[in-house]
């Protein structure tokens, strides 16, 4: 299968890019999962604005209180540690179970997120972190936090024109604790379920996130109570997910079990930590 | 019986046994490798097909684009030419045609109906999206289960049902099941699957004015087979088609099959003369072509109290699909189930239906194996039921009913003549190498949410049967003599010439290897010609595993022909008896007078005026063709024996030891044995866990790319270790064995029973391949309900 044909297009500049982006036009940046969409004829855009030029998207800064990623931070960079991990290494760590190598050397952190794959590591990851994405439009800046920009299966609130250009995390605070885990079959695979838990006690973050669902992140209700063993994992996946089939639901108890079991472990680590 | 067995086994230089380097891997792992895709011509047009979008239709009109009627080719521009018909000569078989293009009806998804010619494959696609089908859909037949209801609608409307062939089978049954202890009937059913070599199909078709010849270079196994069936369809002689084989990226019997793509590019690179180029892409293999294994069981064993097997009873139905593909037909497969259910063993009676139902979906190509990755499926998890049943072990169940060295040759309950072996040896090995008395121990001591379980898979491999086998089948390509050509050349190398083809066997090395052996020439100064019509003699080519023991035979038996006309020239050169000459080490030699093989060469060619005039006028080549003692095959086997660890929430399987031993006669070469075995080892496990090509109701193929389509991955594989046995055949020139395929047969088997042993306490047991995680939950599941309600 070969593409429609389509323009091609280097924007000179960020402004350029959102004047380019038309109807019919697509933003491309690694090209890992819109690539195989054009061969397919799934998309059909008339012209690809593409990002690689755009110096601005690779920009990675630091506060006190955030690491902003630019959105062509690569996976491979944050698998690396050539970009700060605000997390400790969370973000290391999920970046490195992305699909194969092959398409973490090219595929980005925002193509990723504005690609909305239910089963994507980023989409839930940087839902549960409460990361904030950052569009610039016609309209100029607007900030969201993730998991309102990701609206559905492959859908997003990206507006005509707006591009997704950096990611901003939040350091967590001391003690914070964090579990991400997924089901794949094969190395490489989608995920058939997903489960990422954040515990922030200092920001009064508190979140349970459920993923690949065929929709967008669910954050499950009562966080706190799954992870004081109020409730089981068993019971909030089945009140939060009544249409599932057997099998994915208990996949999906798995998932979260398994992400808990990290956080708490995380948190015992760390304590030891401190100790020594 | 030739005097050659187990001859050169000691491994040592270049000669047979010889664990020797491949040496086309230079060329392949450098990038060096000369694929179809690579090839490009001058006012080269490229092919992009409309294909059907349903999987069963009337086809009420096709509009070509306004503008583009010298770029777009229906089935009405196809003059003179002919579907393509593959039927069988056993009784009943129905026949069906296979549209070039298809004109009144579709039968299956991804069935070609325009042919449409650019510049390029992205403009041809743009063409093919502007053509325009009317079509009156009609209720698809995508169960095979279901194909020979009363009410399914009918593929080819003229037969009446939806049965290529039914055969039924009765030896003994009645009498052999009185004294039953046991009987247990299971249902099993294997996947659809694709064979997804690493390159698909391919071809550039070229028409040459002046010689009046179409070239058609093919990513083929088997160039001879498509050029005879080339030369019918489109009625040509066979002397104006010459079909060349280049690299080719594995095949797994693929590419052994003639495609309506191959018949309309020679068609239109004829019509147009100009070069036509069809590259398969990914989602045509899945959705459209390379379609394979599905096969459904219900399996009855009896067994006595002491656990002898007396008596097996099948009913099976192999989903051959729309149609009859060329030349292996829609009933190899089920002619198979027939005759091998019964695999390695003994027993008192045999009883056995098939049927080869047509479905609306691609016709179904013998894939490495063939129906043996599914028998032995059937069979070897039917053997563990007994053994459940019957209290006795998987390991015990075998050794008692596995037919004895002792009794070998061993003519089985279908006639099968097993040529030598010691099974009962193979599976006592593989029981002591995966350690089953510690796997019981650590068994015992089991707690949470997973559960270990130990499979065993037992099974033979007829591989290089020859021409009453198949004659028998009555399918289009029967194999006789295969034949190959040596050839001295004036500065003392050799040319071998062979009809089948090399694609990841190694015959570039292996063949090489048995020339050595006789010649004693070196083996770098040894070129293996392969996969060109215009060179080579006529073979039925590369499938069945036969050609180290087919090409390997003739390769010798022309070495040797060589070998004399060598001895006669050096005689000459000499002045002594041919008889009195030996060839050792590239010279030949009468006692201490010796003159190197390269001056025999170089006098033949250059310098004939220093031999006499009686010299033999047939020179420094010889063709000779080989059979081997009886053609009814050599017969490889193995046990593969698996620990698994099974997660009981989520249903994952995850493989944690894997050992094969097998039996591959004399090898050749050990390390290309060990790659085959390896290599179909990773394909078995595949069928086992991964592999599904699943269709909607309507008939709709649900995998269209390899995201959804699951192959094996390196990185998740065990490191299989392998056990060699070596037990010559007495049929074949060294007695080697055909080892091919052997390694895609026992995985599944093997697999399944070590998950049904993992399962064994919740009374869980799988029957459907692939086994999901989802499968896994669901026959947990089951077992819980049945637990629950009793």
């Amino acid at each position: 299968m070969k593409p429609v044909a389509f323009q091609h297009r280097f924007p000179a500049d960020l402004q350029d890019a959102i004047a380019s982006l038309g109807a019919g036009a697509s933003p491309v940046a690694g090209n890992q999962s819109l690539g195989p969409m054009l061969n397919l004829r799934l998309a059909r855009p008339s012209m690809l604005v593409d990002l690689a030029s755009l110096e601005a998207l690779r920009a990675v800064t630091e506060t006190a209180s955030h690491v902003r990623l630019g959105a062509r931070i690569t996976h491979a960079e944050i698998e690396d540690g050539e970009v700060p991990d605000p997390t400790g290494g969370w973000l290391r760590a999920a970046a490195g179970n992305i699909a194969y190598r092959a398409v973490r050397n090219r595929g980005t952190l925002g193509g990723s997120l504005c690609h909305a794959d239910p089963a994507a590591d980023w989409v839930i990851v940087m839902t549960t972190l409460g990361a904030t994405a950052i569009l610039h439009g016609p309209g100029g800046e607007r900030r969201m936090p993730v998991g309102d920009l990701i609206t559905g299966p492959y859908r997003t609130a990206l507006g005509e024109g707006e591009i997704l250009t950096a990611v901003e995390i939040a350091r967590p605070g001391p003690g914070a604790r964090w579990g991400y885990w997924k089901y794949v079959r094969q190395t490489g695979d989608f995920a058939k379920a997903s489960a990422a838990v954040y515990v922030d006690t200092g920001r009064d973050e508190c979140r349970c996130v459920i993923g690949a669902l065929g929709r967008q992140p669910l954050r499950l209700a009562d966080p706190e109570g799954l992870l004081d063993g109020s409730i089981s994992p068993s019971e909030a996946v089945a009140r939060a997910l009544p249409d599932q089939s057997a099998a994915s639901l208990a996949q999906h108890v798995v998932a979260l079990s398994r992400a808990i079991a990290q956080a708490q472990a995380h948190s015992q680590s760390q304590a030891g930590g401190d100790a020594s | 019986m030739d005097g050659d067995q187990g001859a050169g086994t000691g491994g040592q230089g270049f000669g047979i046994g010889a664990r020797m380097t491949r040496r086309e891997d230079h060329r392949l792992l450098h990038g060096k490798g000369r694929f179809v895709a690579d090839i490009r011509m001058h006012g080269m047009l490229e092919m992009a097909f409309l294909r059907s979008p349903l999987a069963h239709a009337r086809i009420t009109s096709v509009t070509k684009p306004d503008g583009a009627a010298d770029r777009v080719f229906t089935a009405a521009d196809l003059v003179g030419v002919s579907g393509i018909r593959a039927d069988s000569g056993l009784p009943g078989f129905k026949s069906s045609v296979q549209p070039i293009l298809a004109e009144t009806k579709v039968r299956h998804v991804g069935e070609p109906i325009a042919a449409c010619l650019a510049v390029s494959r992205a403009r041809a696609e743009d063409l093919a999206e502007l053509v325009d089908v009317g079509f009156e859909e009609i209720a698809a037949v995508h169960d095979l289960k279901r194909a020979r209801d009363q009410s399914a609608p009918l593929l080819h409307d003229h037969w009446g049902e939806n049965v290529f062939l039914e055969s039924a089978v009765d030896i003994d049954f009645a009498d052999a099941i009185k004294d039953a202890a046991s009987v247990v009937t299971r249902r099993y059913q294997t996947a659809r699957q694709c064979m997804a070599p690493i390159e698909g199909r391919g071809l550039v078709a070229v028409w040459d004015r002046t010689l009046e010849v179409l070239t058609l270079h093919s990513a083929t196994q088997m160039p001879h087979i498509v050029r005879t069936g080339l030369a019918g369809c489109l009625g040509l002689e066979h002397g104006q088609i010459r079909v060349v084989a280049p690299d080719v990226g594995g095949g797994f019997g693929y590419k052994g099959i003639l495609l309506a793509e191959e018949v309309c590019a020679g068609f239109l690179a004829m019509k147009l003369d100009r070069p036509i180029r069809w590259i398969e892409d990914r989602r045509e293999h899945l959705t459209g072509n390379a379609n394979c294994r599905e096969h459904y069981y219900e399996v009855t064993g009896y067994a006595a109290a002491d656990g002898e097997l007396l008596a097996v009873d099948c009913s099976a139905i192999v989903d051959s699909g729309a149609y009859s593909a060329y030349p292996f037909s829609a009933c190899l497969e089920s002619a198979q189930v027939a005759s091998i259910l019964p695999g390695p063993y003994k027993m008192r009676g045999y009883r056995c239906k098939t049927w080869s139902v047509a479905t609306n979906k691609p016709p179904i190509l013998p894939f490495r194996g063939v129906a043996r990755t599914g028998v032995c499926f059937a069979m070897e998890s039917m053997m563990d039921a007994l053994a459940r049943d019957l209290g006795i072990t998987p390991a015990a169940i075998r050794h008692r009913n596995l037919v004895e060295a002792a009794e070998m040759p061993f003519t089985n309950i279908t006639n099968k003549y097993f040529d030598s072996g010691d099974y009962r040896e193979a599976l006592s090995r593989a029981v002591e190498a995966i350690d089953i008395d510690a796997i019981r121990a650590e068994q015992k001591a089991q707690t949470g949410r997973s559960r270990i379980g130990v499979g065993l898979s037992v099974f033979c491999e007829q591989g290089a049967h020859g021409t009453s086998v198949y004659h028998g089948w009555g399918i289009p390509m029967v194999p006789g003599f295969e034949q190959a050509t040596a050839r001295l050349t004036p500065d003392g190398g050799l040319e071998l010439r062979v009809g089948v083809h090399s694609h990841g066997q190694g015959l570039e090395t292996s063949l090489a290897q048995i020339a050595h052996d006789r010649l004693g020439i070196a083996p770098d100064k040894i070129k293996v010609v392969h996969g060109d019509t215009a060179y080579t003699p006529y073979s039925t080519g590369t499938w069945g595993s036969r050609c180290i023991v087919m090409a390997g035979g003739a390769v010798a038996a022309a070495c040797d022909a060589l070998a004399e006309r060598i001895k006669g020239i050096a005689g000459h050169l000499l002045q002594g008896e041919a008889d009195a000459v030996t060839l050792s080490g590239g010279q030949a030699m009468i006692g201490s007078a010796a003159v190197s093989v390269e001056e025999v060469g170089r006098t033949w060619y250059l310098k004939p005026q220093l031999l006499p005039d009686d010299v033999d006028p047939r020179g420094l080549e010889a063709t000779e063709g080989y059979k081997t003692t009886q053609d009814t095959g050599t017969f490889s086997y193995a046990c593969h024996a698996v620990k698994v660890r099974v997660d009981l929430d989520l249903g994952h399987v995850e493989l944690l030891d894997y050992v094969v031993v097998e039996d591959a006669g004399t090898m050749i070469n050990p390390a290309i044995v060990d790659g085959q075995v390896l290599g179909g080892t990773v394909q078995g496990i595949g069928t086992a866990l991964h592999e599904g090509m699943p269709f909607d109701a309507a008939g709709q193929p649900l995998a269209s790319t390899l995201a959804d389509y699951h192959m094996p991955v390196a990185s998740d594989m065990p490191a299989i270790r392998l056990i060699h046995m070596e037990t010559p055949s007495p049929l074949s020139r060294f007695g080697q064995k055909g080892i091919g395929e052997s390694g895609a047969i026992g995985p599944p088997a093997a697999i399944a029973n070590a998950v049904n042993d993992a399962l064994a306490g919740f009374g869980a047991e799988v029957a459907h391949l692939p086994i999901t995680p989802e499968r896994v939950l669901a026959a947990l599941a089951e077992a819980s309900a049945r637990e629950g309600a009793s």
